[in-house]
């Protein structure tokens, strides 16, 4: 018999037995999105050794204006072979919580296995004006807010409550990149020094061009399988022992920028601080919200974050979240780790977020 | 192994072309305080909120869950946003069900809207693409050409599609709710109307609504809660399932879907139907354009191959004198806030076995079918409620 | 913001519409396996590809089989007539649109393919077209050829006798 973790919440056992990522890229300009996604679907398959016939749930996260047009996810079908005809969802979020949806169909136990796959292309057009539509069409859109000054607000809002120093957001940066070097996906990897990082001027005060995450487009995908099924596909599945994730108030005035309640709720349901946590994985895009994060989860320094480089070395929206659960679980997956933290965020200025606690047997 | 889900609170806008009166927030808020009342619980009494809607290029809002989190009462709460296309109304209902289902949450408010008026639907669906000829007109265009190649299939006389949007206007007479409301409506009205996409008469096609739906879904436990708090029996969930296939390839049977014919097996293998003329009491399913009647007809197992047309011209799915009304809620016809329209099909199954649909309430109905359909009609969530708790 | 309209339709004097006009400019990348049949419209040709697994012939291809989920990859040249398996006469005008109503939007198989396209089918009188009708593609001249489906002007009827229902049904 073999071991699986208790899960927390009384959830029956489900683990990620396989992820697969594509190399991050400024602009892939030679793939549409069924053919960015194609070898990514390809590979987890071949990964947790499986076909699409096995699969029972299939669920996506994409968005349609980074597209363009109406119905991103229905020509990304294209990728999978939907025949015979499958039970398909899709969530216009995070594929992270296309992945919460799958592991909520899989605990009925009439279902065994799921694909989950995200995808975004951020070089077709201008993320300024596309995630202004994102704001209160009444009171914020109108005037226009960019999103790195968006993020200044935050950044200065936590320099302002003592939670951090320009230095900090440098240091974060430094370290993000230098440990992508050691990522084959990852877009940007170099090794600087905080000091030279430092000098650099500001672009948006008080954020430097390292604190900003680079625009990336790129594609991932998940097999979620429950209970002794897992171990079909995996010799160490990443059992999802706790999940949550909550939303705050959009409105910017009404809540503290500085912290993350929300962040901080999903994070003490998932149950992340009820043991050592060797790898957390967040989907910080700015330097300085990884402190945010991380204080919200009450992470040791002695924690590894984002030991891929995490949004600061490559940074595709609508995949992004579910990288940060593949990364986690690729950790327990290869034996490197036995309990991990994933994180991912939607919404404005981390308006909303999900936490996921990973562990080996 | 899944937990019983009951449907015990059900609310819906007034559904209009434009409502200048609310902005989206109190539009969502209007249907949600509705849902909530009626299952006797306030917004603290709320787990977790489901939200869904049809492409955000329908209002130009980018994710405008995100800015309805407060008025939706979701702020410290999971909060999801579904999008399937068409279908997507269902398939939210079928995401908050597996909520509850799974054992996550005792409340889940799920909610639906569209504001069409607030942009250009037409255009949303025909934003010009540069990798195919520009001759896409909305979603008629799309639909009619397979409408004639029903009609060609099938043999059936012209004038059936007309029947459908003569019987659902006459229906939605007695739904306060429905937008369209047509006291004169005849066959000769019909055919007088424009032929906006040959062979679609613009009166047989849907309208283009501001609206929104919700529901509050519960377990068992908050099921009794509601029962005894508020008197009115709750909907059970007795079967529900999503189906997906590719929008186009070679050989699909675009008339009559494999997609549909799946999810409609399953459905009513979960709610243990083997003739569901026989035995469901009514049905509210996904007709935007009249002649999807007689193709759902078929594709839903209600009458064999070919002669869906049959039952419709024989007034069987008639409220007045049928013995299988269809939409006798006045459909996807009479009104038509696309991201809703969905979850208005399900929850006016819901409201016919609770036996709350009013006017428009089939006599003692037990088992209903709620049913939606989205993209090149090739995405379908389907669900089957009772008034008996299942087995 | 500027060009921000309020609309003021309520006795009361609120506001009921705020309109905000929208531009957002996309670059759409076609993909390996698209670029394929644009170059193919540039020559005034219609260049399809074939699944390895299934041999089924896709025109235009959006890089994978929809059936087997893999890369399409051999090209196959399809020839420039085809059949009618359905159509509709579009009479709704909608903001965007470039073609003066009514028209004919005919779905398009085209000979030696194994899915049908929508086109637009002119030379024909309304009453004329009809399932199972003959087709041929009318290019643009040829210094106007450019790598898009804006190359092909239209389709219209050869005077073929028609398709057999039989030989088009299962692309319906």
């Amino acid at each position: 018999m073999s071991k699986i973790p208790a899960t927390r919440q009384g959830h029956r056992p489900v683990a990620i037995v396989g992820f697969s990522q594509n190399h991050s890229v400024r602009s892939d300009s030679t793939s549409n999105e069924v053919e960015m996604l194609l070898p990514v679907i390809h590979d987890v398959f071949d990964r947790a050794g499986l076909t699409k016939d096995e699969i029972g749930f299939i669920c996506s996260g994409s968005t349609d204006y980074l597209i363009g047009g109406p119905f991103s996810f229905v020509t990304a079908l294209d990728a999978i072979g939907v025949w015979p005809p499958k039970s398909e969802s899709h969530v216009e979020m995070d594929g992270a919580w296309a992945l919460y949806e799958a592991f909520v169909r899989l605990q009925e136990g009439d279902l065994d296995t799921a694909l989950v796959y995200g995808f975004g292309k951020s070089s077709l057009g201008d993320l300024d004006e596309i995630f202004n539509l994102q704001l209160d069409p009444y009171t914020m859109a109108p005037l226009h807010p960019d999103l790195v000054s968006l993020a200044a607000l935050q950044a200065r809002a936590v320099i302002d409550q003592g939670l951090g120093t320009e230095e900090d957001f440098a240091r974060i940066a430094a370290r993000s990149r230098r440990d992508a070097m050691n990522n084959p996906f990852a877009q940007i990897k170099r090794d600087d020094d905080v000091a030279t990082l430092m000098s650099e001027p500001y672009l948006v005060s008080p954020l430097r061009r390292h604190c900003l995450p680079p625009i990336s487009d790129g594609a991932s995908a998940i097999i979620l399988a429950a209970g002794e099924k897992a171990f079909d596909y995996a010799e160490h599945p990443a059992w999802i022992t706790g999940i949550d994730h909550r939303i705050e108030t959009h409105a910017f005035g009404a809540r503290n920028l500085a912290v993350s309640t929300s962040t901080a709720k999903a994070g003490a349901i998932a149950g992340v601080g009820e043991g050592h946590v060797d790898v957390a994985e967040l989907l910080t895009p700015f330097a300085h919200q990884e402190l945010i994060v991380k204080a919200a989860l009450g992470l040791a320094d002695s924690v590894s974050i984002n030991p891929s480089g995490g949004p600061l070395s490559a940074n595709p929206l609508m995949s992004g979240g579910l990288n940060r659960l593949g990364e986690a679980a690729q950790a327990i997956l290869d034996g490197r780790a036995t309990r991990t933290v994933a994180h991912a965020t939607g919404g404005p200025l981390l308006q909303q977020n999900l936490v996921c606690v990973l562990e080996g047997a | 192994m899944a937990n019983r889900v009951a449907v015990i609170g059900i609310g819906q806008t007034h559904h209009r072309s434009k409502r200048e009166d609310v902005s989206i927030a109190g539009l969502v808020r209007e249907a949600a305080q509705r849902a909530l009342d009626d299952a006797g619980c306030t917004w603290a009494d709320i787990d977790a909120v489901v939200v869904g809607k049809a492409p955000d290029m329908f209002e130009g809002i980018m994710m405008p869950e995100h800015y309805l989190a407060a008025a939706l009462g979701a702020v410290g709460k999971p909060m999801f946003r579904v999008h399937t296309a068409g279908s997507v109304g269902g398939s939210t209902a079928l995401v908050a069900a597996h909520l509850v289902a799974a054992g996550l949450h005792q409340r889940v408010l799920t909610v639906a809207f569209e504001k069409q008026s607030d942009s250009d639907a037409m255009w949303a669906l025909s934003v010009p693409q540069p990798f195919s000829a520009p001759l896409l007109a909305g979603a008629g265009g799309y639909f009619a050409p397979i409408i004639r190649a029903y009609m060609r299939r099938s043999g059936a006389p012209n004038d059936v599609g007309m029947r459908v949007a003569v019987k659902d206007r006459l229906q939605a007479l007695k739904n306060p709710y429905a937008h369209l409301h047509l006291p004169d409506i005849s066959m000769k009205m019909v055919e007088e109307s424009v032929l906006l996409w040959d062979p679609l008469h613009y009166l047989e096609s849907c309208p283009s609504s501001d609206g929104a739906a919700a529901m509050v879904l519960g377990s068992e436990q908050a099921a009794t809660v509601a029962e005894s708090a508020t008197g009115r029996r709750p909907a059970w969930v007795h079967g529900m399932a999503m189906r997906s296939e590719p929008t186009m390839f070679a050989g699909r049977d675009q008339v009559n879907p494999q997609a549909g014919r799946d999810c409609a097996k399953d459905v009513y293998a979960q709610a243990g139907i083997t003739n569901p003329r026989a035995e469901l009491d009514c049905a509210e399913v996904y007709v935007p354009f009249s002649w999807y009647e007689p193709m759902w007809l078929e594709n839903l197992g209600f009458a064999a191959q070919g002669e869906g047309w049959k039952l419709t011209e024989s007034g069987a799915t008639a409220l007045d004198g049928g013995d299988i009304p269809w939409n006798c809620s006045g459909g996807v016809l009479s009104s038509n806030p696309i991201g809703a329209s969905g979850m208005l099909r399900f929850l006016e199954a819901a409201l016919q076995v609770r036996g709350m649909a009013g006017e428009h309430q089939v006599e003692g109905a037990r088992k209903a079918l709620g049913h939606a359909y989205g993209g090149g009609a090739q995405f379908f969530a389907m669900w089957i409620v009772g008034s008996e708790r299942p087995n | 913001m500027s060009d921000q309209t309020y609309v003021t339709s309520d006795p009361r004097g609120s506001i009921t519409q705020l309109a905000t006009p929208s531009r957002l400019e996309y670059f759409f990348t076609a993909g390996t396996s698209l670029s394929k049949n644009l170059r193919g419209y540039q020559r005034g040709q219609f260049i399809g590809q074939r699944c390895p697994v299934c041999s089924k012939v896709y025109v235009p291809s959006r890089g994978s089989c929809p059936v087997d989920g893999v890369a399409l990859t051999e090209e196959v040249e399809l020839k420039n007539t085809g059949t009618v398996t359905t159509f509709c006469v579009v009479n709704v005008p909608f903001a965007g649109q470039s073609i003066k109503i009514p028209y004919i939007a005919g779905q398009i198989l085209l000979d030696g393919a194994n899915l049908s396209f929508m086109g637009l089918i002119q030379e024909c009188e309304l009453e004329e077209v009809r399932m199972g009708m003959r087709v041929e593609a009318v290019w643009v001249d040829k210094e106007d050829l450019v790598p898009s489906l804006a190359s092909v002007k239209y389709f219209r009827p050869t005077g073929e006798p028609d398709a057999a229902y039989e030989t088009y049904q299962e692309y319906l």
